[in-house]
């Protein structure tokens, strides 16, 4: 990409809004294209995790999340370390795969018997079977991020557009020369394509077939608890944290695959599964079982046939970047950003292998995998012979 | 051949309910009491909820009304509060030998409806609980007589304990005979600071003073007069007083500040207006429209009430707030017979001719201009420091300098260029977004003694019709419930078996810096697996 050029990212959420700013740190001229307000949708509604060692951003992950208050200039509320809580034996062996991995890399893991895990978590019960707490990793306010990277961005000389939907990408030459959208058309040097659920949408303006499936999902919060040394404790099937106004905020089970008709995102509702996630929340912390739950919430987040992130430069239009975090974006987004920002400049991540996170590995994926996975929007009154999920008992 | 299912997903889920309920009624108010009565005369199966009479503990957190610290311990037994509700509201024992199944003390906290990103459930569901558990059942058709709730506006001082809102006044003295105070100063001299008053009078309560910002409306100004109450129109708040609780309240007429004088009291009931309360119709997807003649936010019902979600009705106050409603009760009696008649015909019950609509007597007043009246009356530029959102402590120049809370260190001079004005620059300004980020809005009494005054001064700093800042969404649990309580006690052991952290994607959490091994598709590998961290 020659000096001056010009950058336009498709969809302000957190992975967007990332290689923005990693862009105008490195003086290239960035409008980012956001149909809403950024971060609204899953960036600014998850459980704000940052760990994450089977990702190959892990390192850079980890390198710049106590760094991110000072380069963004506004709080993102970053925690470091978490806690691993195991209510049962078979939580604790289960707890070791993810110790494993990030001990491979070389990262700190303590186990804690249940003793000094009560020290650390005075919320756990008398019979908990233990812990682990993590010398890496950390949790962060998705909400306060998303606006932190936004007002970096503008500090730094770049654009954001708010309320404004793509509508079409004009192509010359094998390149992608302007954005068109409801608000205008931009002449750009290179497009990001970073729509998290919209992103099949958009590339098909391209003619480039993006597997992603969208579902909902959602999270419960409590009224403010007094603060614990490590707030990132979570566990017995549930992620989350302790905010640090004391808020508990924890999600997890079932999600729902759903269909995005058109580039709206339609307001994602909460389910009967917010009791599900109270249960599991009273059972890892029966000590707060008098705590009241104020606020639930549900977001709408995007998964690939594998799960793996797509983080690829296109060959054809050559100066096109495409990203999908598949479900787990906001953690991950220092570091992603910095390596598609790499992308758009160099056309390679210089810092992390992004070689299985390629698109091509989809080529061979049939036209119905959606279908054949089961990931489907699925409708109990569309069913063969009458289900009765209610089933009424006294 | 049929998908398959994702074990992992919501699909084929059950959720057991405790029973299933033709037609439903929210709220045993005037509106909600008549609605189910007739109802049940039309020969429909209807249960009758009310939550009343309310935990103590969320009195104390001014759910569902501005309590103010002002009711007596009496409300800790529940039994005792239950006797003086079905005392209090007579009705309550016509509905009873009418056929109604009336549950009172109970929370609705939850509707689950199919729609856009919920398509999974088989029936409509609406979330209960009481003290101990919650539950969940099923119906055909509801009609949510929820109310309306006060209107709490900022003025100095107005966050001491001591300062209440009128239905937090009507519940404390009338519902609950539980009020704690002696001598009251009732701030608006309109229909509802009228009802304050007099039903103080009727309890021997003492009315120190009635206080308006504006002058004495037309509506029911005779009354007022003859009460022997002083009355100070074209006055504001300059303070609440006293050590801990309040004591007294210091006011000055508008065009003299310097001649403000004190009033002794012990409680300070804010009587300005009601906010019909849509937070039921919010979840379930009802269109909610700007309506400042009545009160604010407020469903888009039919004649008879309908939603335009099948089988959702609005009955009373939730649907709109007027000077005659407040005066008389009977108006939202009739709204609920007819939603009742409405409800019975869409039932398919061969219900006689719709009751006809009563005459609106008088066009229903700007609202929203009274509110703008109060607060600007109050706070303003000089007075940046009052409170606004209690519960998480933000300020007036918190909330327009769009500031982090205050347990967060952060850059004063970046934050010296970002304020509501910069961030209305990028786009127009929304209520959920500024919650994020200042925090107001986001505490224990989930927004009820802010939102409104919120959403006010974010159209005022905007110079923007109050009506185009967007309704913050609702969220569930609509009541505060403790975890042991919402918690699912009935979770089928599919649900259990299934449950994964996050989608239960092997792949996902194995090294991605080398292809996805093939015996992560294996059932016992993904079982592994997608117990993983997120």
């Amino acid at each position: 990409m020659s000096s001056g050029a010009s950058v336009v990212v498709i969809g302000g959420g957190a992975t967007g809004l990332s290689t923005a700013w990693w862009l105008c740190r490195e003086g290239v001229p960035v409008t980012v294209v956001e149909k809403g307000i950024v971060g609204w949708e899953a960036s600014g509604r998850n459980g704000g995790g940052a760990t994450h060692p089977a990702s190959p951003l892990f390192r850079e992950e980890q390198r710049l999340w106590p760094m991110m208050d000072e380069l963004l200039g506004y709080p993102t509320e970053h925690q470091p370390m978490r806690i691993r809580v195991c209510v049962t034996p078979g939580q604790l062996a289960l707890a070791e795969h993810g110790a494993a991995l990030a001990e491979k890399q070389g990262f700190r893991v303590e186990r804690l018997d249940p003793q000094a895990l009560r020290e650390l978590v005075p919320w756990v019960g008398d019979d908990v079977a233990g812990g682990m707490l993590l010398h890496y990793g950390g949790h962060a306010n998705p909400q306060r991020t998303v606006q932190a990277y936004a007002w970096a961005i503008q500090d730094l000389g770049g654009t954001i557009l708010q309320h404004t939907t793509v509508t079409g990408i004009r192509v010359q030459g094998g390149k992608a020369v302007a954005v068109e959208t409801d608000q205008g058309v931009l002449g750009c040097d290179a497009v990001v394509v970073a729509a998290g659920p919209h992103t099949a949408r958009i590339t098909a303006m391209l003619g480039v077939e993006v597997p992603v499936a969208p579902a909902r999902a959602e999270m419960i919060v409590t009224e403010p608890v007094p603060l614990i040394r490590h707030g990132g404790a979570d566990g017995n099937g549930l992620y989350g944290r302790q905010t640090l106004r004391g808020n508990l905020a924890y999600g997890g089970g079932p999600h729902e695959w759903i269909e995005l008709a058109d580039a709206r995102t339609p307001r994602p509702v909460n389910s009967p599964v917010v009791r599900s996630l109270a249960r599991r929340l009273a059972e890892m912390f029966p000590r707060l079982g008098h705590v009241r739950v104020i606020r639930s919430w549900a977001g709408v987040i995007e998964n690939t046939p594998d799960g793996r992130p797509i983080l690829d430069r296109l060959e054809d239009p050559s100066n096109v970047v495409i990203a999908t975090m598949s479900s787990v974006g906001f953690g991950l987004s220092p570091a992603s950003g910095h390596a598609l920002a790499q992308l758009v400049v160099r056309g390679r991540c210089d810092f992390a292998d992004l070689t299985w996170l390629k698109l091509a590995r989809f080529g061979g994926l049939a036209a119905n995998w959606r279908e054949h996975a089961g990931w489907v929007p699925w409708s109990a009154a569309e069913q063969p012979e009458s289900f009765d999920g209610a089933g009424v008992h006294s | 051949m049929p998908s398959p299912v994702d074990p992992t997903s919501i699909a084929g889920k059950a959720f057991p309910v405790a029973e299933h309920v033709p037609l439903l009624v929210l709220g045993a108010g005037p509106a909600g009491l008549a609605a189910a009565i007739e109802a049940a005369r039309c020969g429909l199966h209807v249960v009758l909820l009310d939550e009343h009479p309310v935990a103590s503990a969320l009195i104390g957190l001014d759910v569902p009304f501005v309590f103010g610290d002002r009711l007596d311990p009496a409300v800790q037994n529940k039994p005792r509060m239950t006797e003086r509700v079905v005392a209090a509201r007579p009705d309550l024992e016509q509905a009873v030998e009418a056929g109604v199944d009336v549950r009172l003390g109970v929370y609705a906290w939850g509707a689950f409806v199919t729609g856009a990103t919920s398509r999974a459930l088989p029936h409509p569901l609406l979330g209960l609980a009481d003290e101990a558990r919650s539950w969940l059942v099923s119906f055909d058709r509801m009609i949510v007589a929820a109310g309306a709730r006060d209107l709490a506006l900022a003025f100095p001082g107005w966050d001491r304990p001591g300062v209440m809102g009128a239905r937090g006044a009507d519940a404390a003295i009338r519902l609950y005979q539980a009020f704690a105070g002696r001598r009251l100063v009732v701030l608006g001299a309109g229909v509802l600071g009228l009802g304050v008053a007099l039903g103080a009078q009727e309890a021997g309560l003492e009315v120190a003073a009635i206080v308006d910002v504006g002058v004495l409306p037309a509506t029911g100004a005779a009354t007022l007069r003859t009460l022997g109450i002083p009355i100070h129109t074209e006055h504001a708040i300059r303070a609440t007083l006293g050590t801990a609780e309040v004591e007294g309240v210091r006011i000055a007429p508008l065009a003299d500040p310097g001649a403000a004088f004190d009033i002794a009291c012990d409680t300070i009931v804010c009587a300005v207006d009601l906010v019909p309360n849509v937070e039921m119709f919010d979840l379930l997807g009802c269109p909610i429209g700007w309506r400042p003649e009545l009160g604010g936010f407020v469903p888009q019902v039919d004649a008879d009430g309908r939603t335009s979600v099948p089988g959702i009705y609005a009955a009373g106050e939730c649907a709109g707030v007027t000077d005659a409603a407040v005066a008389d009760p009977a108006l939202a009696a009739a709204a609920g017979r007819r939603a009742a008649r409405a409800a019975a015909r869409d039932a398919g019950l061969d219900v006689e001719a719709l009751l006809p609509a009563p005459p609106i007597a008088a066009p229903p007043a700007d609202r929203d201009a009274m509110h703008r009246h109060w607060l600007a009356s109050h706070v303003d530029a000089a007075r940046a420091d009052v409170m606004i959102c209690r519960c998480e402590e933000v300020g007036l120049r918190d909330l327009l300098g769009v500031r982090p809370p205050r347990y967060l260190s952060y850059d004063g001079k970046k934050f010296a260029a970002r304020d509501l004005r910069s961030l209305a620059a990028d786009g127009p300004i929304n209520q959920d977004q500024i919650k994020r980020l200042t925090r107001a809005g986001m505490g224990a009494c989930q927004g009820r003694r802010c939102r409104e005054q919120v959403q006010l001064l974010l159209a005022m700093q905007g110079n923007q019709p109050t009506g185009s800042v967007p309704l913050p969404s609702y969220r569930a649990p609509l009541r505060p419930l403790p975890l042991n309580v919402l918690s699912a006690h009935d979770e089928t052991q599919e649900m259990r078996d299934n449950w994964v952290v996050w989608f239960g994607i092997p792949g996902q959490w194995l090294p991605q810096w080398e292809p996805v091994p093939d015996h992560a598709a294996s059932a016992v590998e993904s079982r592994v697996l997608r117990e993983f961290e997120t």
